[in-house]
């Protein structure tokens, strides 16, 4: 599952991260945010520390992280492409949108491209509904996006 | 408390301020139906079964979590409430599986009966089941997300009954189930398997492992020597399969059941739990002489001591290392027993019938075959031994009540009180007082050490030496308790932990329908057993005498330490 | 303080910097280095200024032209007509309709029908600046509640002033600081609830970033009313600017001790901290927010108790929307009467909307309560664009109902809006044209809730799911009456047993779509048909097929 990240996360830095928090009201999901920054994403070793460090369970911790749509267990790919799917966005042509990026990255919400580039999520509102429809990559946001200027935007990343 | 006066249904009652809507409710004679409600719980609210109107209020109320106020009125009995239960009932039914027929709870499944409460005989809503594996990996349990319907009792009751978070909800929305983190199976987590969540679930979501058919197997083989040995506490919770009312004492017709059966030898783990007396007074004053390690924590709730090695590894060499009596007996069944009778130990088949799931786990252990074989060939729940019983169609209450076969059938009142939290403490103190000051115990109630209380603590007076103990039951409690251990605070000498609350008698295994009432009252049959007993000091039981004469030569000696001691391996604590 | 013969504000917004505001105010730097204006004109990057449509906009003083829609190619002909020749760039004023060009900001249709209050530094200073916040009166009002008001006088004031809470339900905010000051305890906690998220809704994320210190300014005073020393502000996680504006703005706030101990010299000492939210709809419910705050799934609790008597860590609690606490400093100063004059008998004061769909002013409003849909859509909005007609509009954000055209003249207050089966909510404001079908956003709204109910209890966990599959089936030509019965069944269900208000509320758009328009259900259910061929599964109209998008 966790194929390239094997190895690769750094519990140190973890710890890093439980230690400052500690003792913090409500430190959880601040840690959460800071881990997955650090590590990418929010693997079983890491949610490890972060239960022995704040005195929870794992389980706990893991029904957090699967709570908050922020928040991955999984590893992602470099990009995530977050499709806002919701009224706004849909009254503003998003389906097309969607369509497109569908088609372009050749997977469907959920997945990683092949050369684990992009992942595709729907999200039910990124609040910029003001440059409806939008899609956020990374922390970028686009807006007024058309089918032919979001396969633009996707090529900055490419 | 002041009281305040509310109209349910027209019928005016007046309860304490601050109560429900349910308690009043029952006071008024009103039933409302509830599903994520338990007595022993708090509050949840999410079922949201049992609502009802509350004049002036927009919505419906949760009459579990709603507080009275004086002058209320409720109504229990609308269109509106009607509807709303039925299709919250429906809802739950659409994601739950058909085979109610097959499953483990069928006729003791809370959400059958709810819906046949409600009398509900169409699903209005197309069947979508969850889309979780069975975890069938411990030997113990078998999960079943499919069947879960998020009431959030286990997740209570395995959280601040027993510690430990092991089952949390995961996901979100209609997605939520309760899983171990990272959907992990249960043998990969920090699960003590003590099964109190079977106690928790409504439905059939968790139950213990079925062995039944192994048990059947074995009875039906000629070749097999298929002894049985029967838990201190099963001889007051085995009625409730037949059932008998909470609290009914049924030694002597479960004798003659078992022999129904086939079994062809009936004995008691009373006996090996007198002499997990013998062993463990032994090592307490041993440890009491050359200092140590104390406290002494017991180590007969084998889910006590895989929690111990989650969490408290630093701990483990305060366990004692006596084995479990469950444990002891499959030891000497295939060594003395076999010895004794002439008969070839590979030939041997012993079978327990406990109060408790982790048993299963603990006889599955590698290091439990000193005798050369698996000490104890399969664990049988009471809620299985109950359901043998059915199949073979044995009429528990006709029965004749008969003995326990010797030697290993004989034993005493302080065996039987292992069932009972406090028991173990009571009836090492009764031998310890003798074997210490060497005169005889006038009062044998160690009243102190009895009862619900979560943790209790005592100092008792071996004619001047003072020792400190405390017991406690519940994880939970156990874990505030190792806390001031591994702080260093108490001061205690010996403590017992009995996983399950209540003790033996409130075990994962137990009868469906164990709530901490109906724990008071099977607690009550084994102190009327204790009683009942001719001999109530372990050190005075004449099988036990015989065994060390015949067999085992002395306490902590070498042939004991072989057969009756163990060691624990430190886990993961996350 | 230096002074300027101009100032040129670019809005720095967050719809603005998406359409490249940044840029905007780059090119502008350079340009007036090269033509030698760096000293005589001020260039100043401020929050939004609502007229979001048509940014990136610059407005520039003394006069308040407006220009819309402007690149940076166009910066270097605006700064050498405007600001060099005294010419305006006739090309970029903001055009009502085609052939009418407005010249400032004061002539145009969009900003005549506001009132701003709560917007009233919004796109005017530079949020980052706090000397620019009190060159507007900022702090003044803490000021004068600290040395010149007792607590009981600040929530006798806000009670006087009728404001009630505009993060939609509307309970009066006097009454609650009044709760919270009297429930017992030492530790008390004011909470400013800006997990805005509402599809639809932007205001808080506008507010924030255009104007953070009106909203510290609130907390602040409300820490003092109630006797609270600690405030949260709970931020979505997608709000990076408003974060970042929010952090830096507590900073100067606490170096001018305008935070911290002995605030104005007095014995009130209050802090305030930021935690950002991991992104869950939920959490805007109160009591949700409090359990993701304390670092729990984000599940609402059972109330009561409510938060005023134990919410945050078990703590009496007062917990507010942005757009109230921004309300509270102007009241302070201003009093209660002054705050009366506005909007209606019931809901006092204005409302920020946030207009999105087939309008031709998409952005962000500040008006009167009780002004009606249509002088919103119709006046301030500049009506539908393409010369489509207006089919409905669904107040409040993705939990309001939908209202057809015949109810375009509600008033858009709390009261009047429940009364027409919607609510005010968020104050968004979603149009639609006659192009889009009623079942196909609906369906829309159903996927929302599905995706976005916590799991916690069942009608609402299973309920958003079945109501999701049965539009779904209706969408794609696969349901029959029995599902009109049995989404109404659950409709009832929710809205009276769900534990906490998404539950309750998430069959609303669904049910007025249908109350409304339920000639397009039929058509959809009965005759397998979409009458403006939105759906794709089903046939296509049989009568002049839909026109393509309004412009």
């Amino acid at each position: 599952m966790a194929r390239e990240h094997e190895g690769a996360v750094d519990l140190g830095r973890v710890d890093e991260i439980v230690a400052r928090h500690k003792g913090r009201e409500g430190a959880l999901l601040p840690v959460l945010r800071e881990v997955q920054d650090a590590v990418g994403y929010l693997p079983q070793e890491a949610l490890e520390r972060v239960a022995l460090g704040l005195g929870l369970s794992l389980s706990q911790v893991y029904g957090v992280a699967t709570f908050y749509s922020l928040l991955y267990t999984k590893p992602k790919g470099k990009y995530t492409v977050r499709v806002c799917e919701s009224a706004p966005c849909h009254v503003q042509g998003a389906q097309e949108v969607i369509d497109t990026l569908v088609r372009e990255l050749g997977i469907s919400f959920g997945e990683t491209t092949p050369d684990g580039l992009f992942t595709l999520e729907k999200v039910s509102c990124l609040g910029v509904c003001g440059v409806a429809p939008a899609v956020m990559i990374g922390d970028r946001v686009y807006g007024n996006l058309t089918p032919e200027t979001v396969v633009a935007v996707l090529q900055e990343y490419r | 408390m002041p009281e305040v006066k509310v109209t349910i249904d027209g019928i005016e009652v007046t309860v304490p301020s601050g109560s429900t809507i349910l308690q009043a409710a029952e006071r008024a004679g009103v039933r409302i139906p509830t599903l994520c409600h338990h007595p022993d719980q708090e509050v949840k609210g999410v079922c949201r079964v049992c609502v009802v109107e509350v004049e002036k209020s927009r919505t419906l109320q949760a009459a579990c979590a709603f507080p009275v106020a004086d002058g209320m009125v409720v109504r229990t009995n609308t269109p509106a409430v009607r509807e709303a239960r039925r299709v919250i009932v429906e809802l739950m039914l659409s994601r739950h599986p058909e085979n109610c027929l097959e499953c483990a709870r069928n006729m003791k499944c809370e959400l059958q009966a709810l819906a046949e409460e409600l009398g509900v005989r169409q699903v209005r809503f197309e069947r979508k089941l969850k889309d979780h594996p069975k975890d069938t990996s411990t030997p113990a349990l078998i999960r079943d997300p499919s069947k879960c319907v998020v009431c959030r009792r286990c997740v209570y009751t395995c959280e601040k009954v027993q510690g430990v978070a092991a089952l949390w909800p995961a996901y979100r929305g209609h997605e939520t189930v309760v899983v171990p983190a990272y959907d992990s199976d249960m043998i990969d987590v920090v699960c003590a398997l003590c099964g109190q969540c079977i106690h928790a679930c409504p439905t059939g979501a968790i139950t213990e492992k079925d062995d039944t058919e192994q048990v059947w197997e074995a009875l039906g083989d000629p070749s097999k020597h298929v002894v049985v040995q029967t838990a201190p506490a099963i001889r007051a919770t085995l009625g409730e399969e037949a059932g008998l009312p909470p609290g009914t004492l049924v030694t002597g017709k479960m004798v003659a059941a078992l022999r129904r059966l086939g079994f062809d030898r009936v004995f008691d783990t009373d006996f090996t739990a007198d002499l997990t007396i013998m062993e463990e007074g032994s090592e307490l004053i041993h440890r009491l002489e050359t200092g140590g390690p104390l406290p002494l924590l017991t180590s007969c709730s084998p889910g006590w001591v895989k929690f111990i090695e989650h969490f408290f590894p630093e701990l483990l060499p305060n366990v004692s290392t006596c084995k479990s009596p469950q444990q002891m007996f499959g030891a000497l069944a295939k060594t003395y027993y076999a010895e004794k009778f002439g008969l070839d130990p590979a030939d041997i088949f012993v079978v327990s019938v406990m109060p408790c799931t982790a048993k299963k786990f603990e006889a599955a252990r590698p290091e439990m075959n000193s005798s050369g074989y698996r000490d104890v060939d399969v664990v049988l729940t009471s809620r299985e031994l109950g359901r043998m019983f059915r199949q073979a169609g044995i009429d528990f209450e006709k029965l004749e009540e008969e003995e326990f076969d010797d030697p290993l059938g004989v034993s005493t009142g302080a065996g039987a009180i292992f069932g009972a939290t406090g028991g173990v403490m009571e009836a090492a103190l009764r031998t310890a007082y003798e074997l210490v000051t060497k005169k005889e115990l006038k009062e044998l109630d160690f009243v102190a050490v009895r009862g619900m209380a979560g943790i209790k603590e005592a100092t008792v007076d071996l004619d001047g030496v003072k020792l400190n103990v405390a017991v406690a039951h519940g994880l939970a409690n156990a874990r505030t308790l190792m806390e001031k251990v591994a702080r260093g605070e108490g001061d205690y000498h010996f403590i017992e932990i009995m996983a399950c609350p209540g003790g033996c008698i409130g075990g994962g295994g137990q009868p469906i329908r164990t709530t901490n009432e109906v724990r008071e009252r099977r607690i009550e049959a084994i102190y009327r057993e204790d009683k009942r007993l001719p001999i109530r000091k372990s050190h005075e039981n004449p099988a036990i005498k015989k065994l060390y004469e015949e067999y085992l030569g002395e306490p902590l000696g070498e042939k004991s330490h072989e057969l009756l001691h163990t060691h624990y391996t430190p886990r993961k604590r996350v | 303080m230096r002074f300027y013969r101009a100032h040129v504000l670019v809005c720095a917004g967050t719809n603005c910097s998406l359409k490249g505001s940044q840029a905007v105010r780059q090119r502008l730097l350079n340009e007036l280095e090269e033509v030698g204006l760096a000293d005589e004109v001020k260039v100043v990057e401020t929050g939004c200024f609502g007229l979001c449509e048509q940014g990136p906009t610059v407005v520039v003083y003394p006069e308040g032209v407006l220009y819309c829609r402007v690149t940076p190619d166009d910066v270097p002909e605006l700064v050498r007509e405007h600001l060099l020749k005294g010419r305006r760039l006739e090309r970029l004023l903001y055009r009502e309709e085609a052939e009418k060009a407005v010249q400032t900001v004061p002539q145009v249709d969009f900003f005549r029908g506001q009132q701003r209050i709560v917007l009233r530094n919004c796109g005017v200073i530079d949020p980052e600046s706090i000397e620019e916040y009190i060159a507007h009166g900022g702090y003044e009002a803490l000021g004068k509640a600290l040395t010149e008001m007792k607590p009981a006088e600040v929530v006798a004031e806000l009670k006087a002033s009728g404001l009630r809470g505009r993060g939609g339900a509307g309970f009066p905010t006097g009454l609650k600081w009044e709760f919270a000051a009297k429930a017992q305890g030492d530790v008390k906690y004011i909470v400013c609830n800006a997990d805005e998220g509402e599809p639809g809704t932007f205001k808080d994320r506008l507010i924030l970033e255009g104007d953070p210190h009106a909203v510290l300014e609130g907390m602040a005073i409300a820490g003092y009313a109630v006797g609270a020393r600690k405030g949260y502000i709970y931020i979505r996680g997608e709000y990076a600017l408003s974060i970042e504006r929010l952090e830096e703005a507590i900073k100067q706030a606490r170096k001018m001790n305008f935070l911290g101990d002995g605030v104005f010299g007095t014995e009130f000492a209050f802090d305030v901290e930021v935690r950002v939210g991991a992104g869950a709809y939920v959490c805007g419910e109160e009591t949700a927010l409090f359990e993701s705050l304390e670092g729990r799934r984000g599940e609402p609790r059972l109330k009561p108790p409510y938060p005023t008597e134990r919410g945050l860590f078990g703590k009496p609690t007062v917990i507010n929307n942005v757009e109230t606490l921004a309300n509270v400093a102007p009241i302070i100063l201003n009093g209660a009467e002054w705050y009366r004059g506005f909007g209606t008998e019931g809901s006092p004061g204005t409302k920020v909307f946030t207009l999105t769909g087939d309008i031709v002013s998409e952005g962000l409003i500040e008006v009167p309560m009780g002004i009606t849909l249509r002088e919103i859509v119709f006046g301030i909005g500049g009506g539908i664009p393409g010369g489509r007609a207006f089919k409905m509009a669904q107040t409040g954000g993705t939990s309001g109902g939908c209202l057809p055209a015949e109810l375009l003249d509600v008033p858009m207050d709390y009261d009047e809006l429940a009364k027409a089966g919607s609510a005010l909510g968020s104050g968004a404001l979603l149009i639609m044209d006659d192009t889009h079908c009623i079942v196909d956003i609906a369906r829309v709204f159903a996927r929302f809730f599905e995706h976005e109910s916590c799991g916690k209890c069942v009608p609402c966990r299973e309920g958003t799911m079945r109501i999701h599959d049965i539009m779904t089936r209706i969408a794609t030509g696969r349901a029959g009456e029995k599902d009109l019965d049995n989404l109404e069944a659950l409709a009832r269900t929710m809205t009276m047993a769900c534990l906490c208000p998404l539950g309750q509320a998430a069959p609303v758009p669904i049910m007025t779509t249908l109350k409304y328009f339920r000639e397009e259900y039929d058509a959809h259910i009965k005759e397998k048909r979409c009458p403006t061929g939105t759906c794709r599964d089903l046939a296509a109209p049989a009568a002049t097929p839909a026109a393509g998008k309004g412009v």
